[in-house]
């Protein structure tokens, strides 16, 4: 029990978040299962979860780093919804080939972080405003590149989309005696990897390490000869990157371009980065945590209208709540800091 | 440090009992379907409803309708699933439907485009889809059982051939029209449908149309494009909007910025021009004189559909495209019907009792009257 309780004093802040954003997720998809039974028994209702947010996740994480390094970035679903809509004009109209159209997704990520990262680490211009005219920006293109929403007939591309990996035994059979398999579609596999890349990347690698540093104390970081500037930099630059690739899996998930798509996915991601632990003062997160936070998000979203709690406001609700919550957790952790550093 | 780690124990704590609290509310719901026999419960068929959202009052009262069909005293358990707006909510909601096993699933969808994937899966495991409103643009059209919904575009046309007719009525030259559309939300059928209708008129009958703005079927942004395009052609005499909302924003723009709402563009006044007809308060502006012409959109879909499954239960195959009828609504004795097509649709004159029984359709959420016998 001591023992437990020394290892309980010295648990980091970014690990006891993470424990408790997991905690919390597990005990909420049990109290689903327990009050809801039929659907959520099943494990393809937590593939559809994944399915739904593979797109989110690596925003999140995008937004996980910029957070980690004390930044913020609100361009992502914009962003978003301009991959989506530059791929599909592409693929349509030009009769484009896929692998081309998956380049194009990098390259306007890439575009931003690169243009972002400048702005706000070498111009040192506010994050917020310089995200948020991005955020215009990307969302005036998209209307500008085609106004119409439509669907991707390409049938490469169609078959990309189609393709889905079978979870062996995890299927059901449903009353008719349909057989219905369980299935995660390709972007899950591209958000999984990428959330296990970014997990080792900050773990391990002098770069990681570097976000952290920056984050928790600008002052600090570069007395330590960190170069802060080209961290923030590379936070951006990832950042963008990780909005390129999640508005393509967004955009293989629906299949067809429009300017509304992703509306509000940034602030989605921001949300779901706090519920996993990461702090929007800096120097504490964990893409680990971030994973669970958009699974929390999505969790609730699902409880609250597989409840019959019809109107939709209860799940912004919820959220709210459930931000609120870890908000002041992570202001009890700040507050358990400080003291161990005054003693 | 002990202090800390006990208001820790606490957040969490409230935070579970807040949890718990809605469980139990959850659990209390249910309950009430077990205090029905058993054999009751079985029977009820489960229908599963992705609805847009709430964005506009046609929205609220195809929810309402939808809701007071498909009750448990009906023998129906309605599964409701708010979508917010997205499409991604949409594709998880009919996901979800599928694994809660559902007999039917009715969709509201938010666009068009982008239904391939998840309607193969309804049809794969074996739930018949009914798509309600907006049309889905599928390469199968047999991976839904059938439509219900408006055709916007005879809706405009007809529109359209009233404001002719009030032009031809009242000497006005179609020179002299200055027409400004405020459309809905981009992409969705209504709007498509009703741009669509007026642009054909206005190349037909040789009206100017002075500019094209989006609207998004709200009250609010109603009234912002009315104001600009108030400022920026003061020509402008008809004020075309696709919603009722938007028609609400209009006026009061219009009126904010000392003008006359009115029928009588000759002197002066602009008239404004709408679509639904939901709200009792728009037929009464009908009245008053401050929307000249509602082309009505009937948002009471829920006996539609409800008909509709009880045909599919009886193994008859219902009709693929369902269109339902609609009014045109205006307080102008001298037009009684406009043609369209060479077929005739007769205008419903606005009167103080018509309202009064459209106010108490519009609180059941169902038709007052009889249905007609075409929809059955």
């Amino acid at each position: 029990m001591q023992k437990l309780k020394e290892k309980f004093k010295n648990i980091s802040d970014t690990n006891l978040l993470l424990l408790i954003t997991i905690v919390v997720f597990f005990l909420m998809y049990i109290g689903a299962v327990v009050f809801q039974g039929k659907g959520f028994l099943k494990p393809q209702t937590f593939f559809n979860i994944l399915n739904a947010n593979a797109a989110l996740i690596l925003l999140a994480c995008g937004l996980s780093l910029v957070m980690i390094t004390g930044s913020i970035d609100i361009s992502v679903g914009g962003v978003t919804a301009l991959v989506s809509m530059c791929c599909a004009v592409y693929l349509d109209y030009q009769g484009g080939n896929v692998f081309v159209s998956m380049l194009i997704a990098l390259g306007i990520g890439l575009a931003f972080g690169l243009v972002q990262g400048i702005l706000i680490a070498y111009l040192d211009i506010q994050p917020f405003i310089v995200t948020l005219a991005g955020m215009f920006f990307a969302r005036g293109m998209t209307t500008i590149v085609h106004t119409n929403p439509f669907n991707v007939e390409n049938p490469n591309f169609v078959a990309l989309k189609e393709t889905r990996v079978n979870v062996p035994g995890m299927g059901s059979v449903n009353k008719l005696g349909v057989y219905v398999p369980a299935y995660v579609e390709l972007g899950v596999l591209v958000a999984l990897l990428i959330v296990l890349a970014l997990f080792f990347i900050l773990r391990y690698t002098k770069l990681g390490r570097n976000f952290y540093a920056v984050g928790g104390n600008n002052q600090s970081a570069l007395m330590l000869g960190i170069n802060v500037k080209r961290t923030k930099f590379f936070a951006h630059l990832l950042c963008g990157v990780l909005a390129g690739i999640g508005g393509y899996v967004y955009f293989l998930h629906v299949g067809s371009g429009a300017p509304s798509h992703a509306q509000g996915a940034e602030m989605n991601a921001i949300a779901s980065s706090i519920i996993g632990g990461t702090m929007l003062t800096g120097g504490v997160g964990n893409i680990i945590g971030t994973f669970f936070g958009v699974l929390s998000l999505s969790t609730i979203q699902n409880i609250v209208s597989s409840a019959g709690l019809d109107q939709a406001w209860w799940t912004g609700i919820t959220i709210a709540a459930m931000l609120c919550l870890f908000l002041v957790i992570q202001s009890v952790v700040m507050a358990r800091k400080k003291k161990q550093v005054k003693k | 440090m002990k202090k800390k780690s006990l208001a820790l124990i606490l957040c969490c704590s409230l935070f579970f009992s807040f949890l718990g609290a809605c469980g139990a509310n959850i659990g209390s719901g249910m309950g009430d379907h077990a205090t029905e026999p058993a054999t009751e419960e079985e029977k009820l068929t489960v229908v599963g409803f992705s609805q847009v959202g709430a964005e506009s009052d046609w929205r609220s009262a195809n929810t309402e309708s939808m809701k007071s069909v498909f009750t448990a005293y009906n023998g129906y358990e309605l599964i409701f699933d708010d979508a917010q707006q997205k499409q991604t909510n949409q594709i998880m909601a009919i996901r979800n439907f599928i694994q809660q096993e559902v007999d039917y699933i009715v969709l509201a969808p938010v666009t068009e485009t982008g239904w391939d994937t998840v309607l193969q899966e309804a049809h794969d495991a074996g739930i018949p889809v009914i798509i309600v409103d907006r049309m889905v643009d599928v390469s199968d059209s047999r991976l839904f059982e059938c439509w219900v919904g408006s055709n916007f575009e005879l809706e405009a046309r007809k529109m359209c051939e009233w404001l002719r007719w009030f032009c031809v009525k009242h000497n006005i030259l179609a020179e002299d029209v200055y027409i400004a559309d405020i459309q809905g939300t981009i992409g969705a059928s209504a709007q498509i449908g009703r741009t669509e209708g007026l642009q054909k008129a206005a190349r037909e009958y040789g009206w100017n149309i002075v500019a094209t703005v989006e609207g998004e079927f709200t009250r609010a942004k109603g009234y912002e494009a009315t104001q600009q395009l108030l400022l920026k052609y003061p020509k402008m005499n008809v004020v075309y909007c696709e919603n009722d909302n938007e028609a609400f924003g209009a006026i009061e723009a219009i009126r904010d910025a000392g003008k006359q709402v009115g029928s009588d563009i000759k002197n002066g006044e602009i008239m404004v021009l709408s679509f639904d007809g939901v709200k009792p308060e728009a037929l009464q502006d009908v009245l008053d004189d401050s929307i000249s012409c509602i082309a009505e959109c009937n948002p009471l879909h829920g006996p539609r559909v409800e008909a509709i499954i009880r045909k599919l239960q009886n193994g008859e195959t219902p009709q693929k495209y369902e269109y339902v009828d609609e009014d045109v609504f205006s307080a102008y004795e001298e037009i009684e019907n406009v043609i369209v097509d060479s077929k005739e649709y007769p205008i419903t004159l606005v009167t103080p009792e018509l309202i009064e029984r459209r106010r108490a359709e519009y609180d059941t959420g169902s038709y007052v009257e009889e249905l007609p016998d075409n929809v059955y």
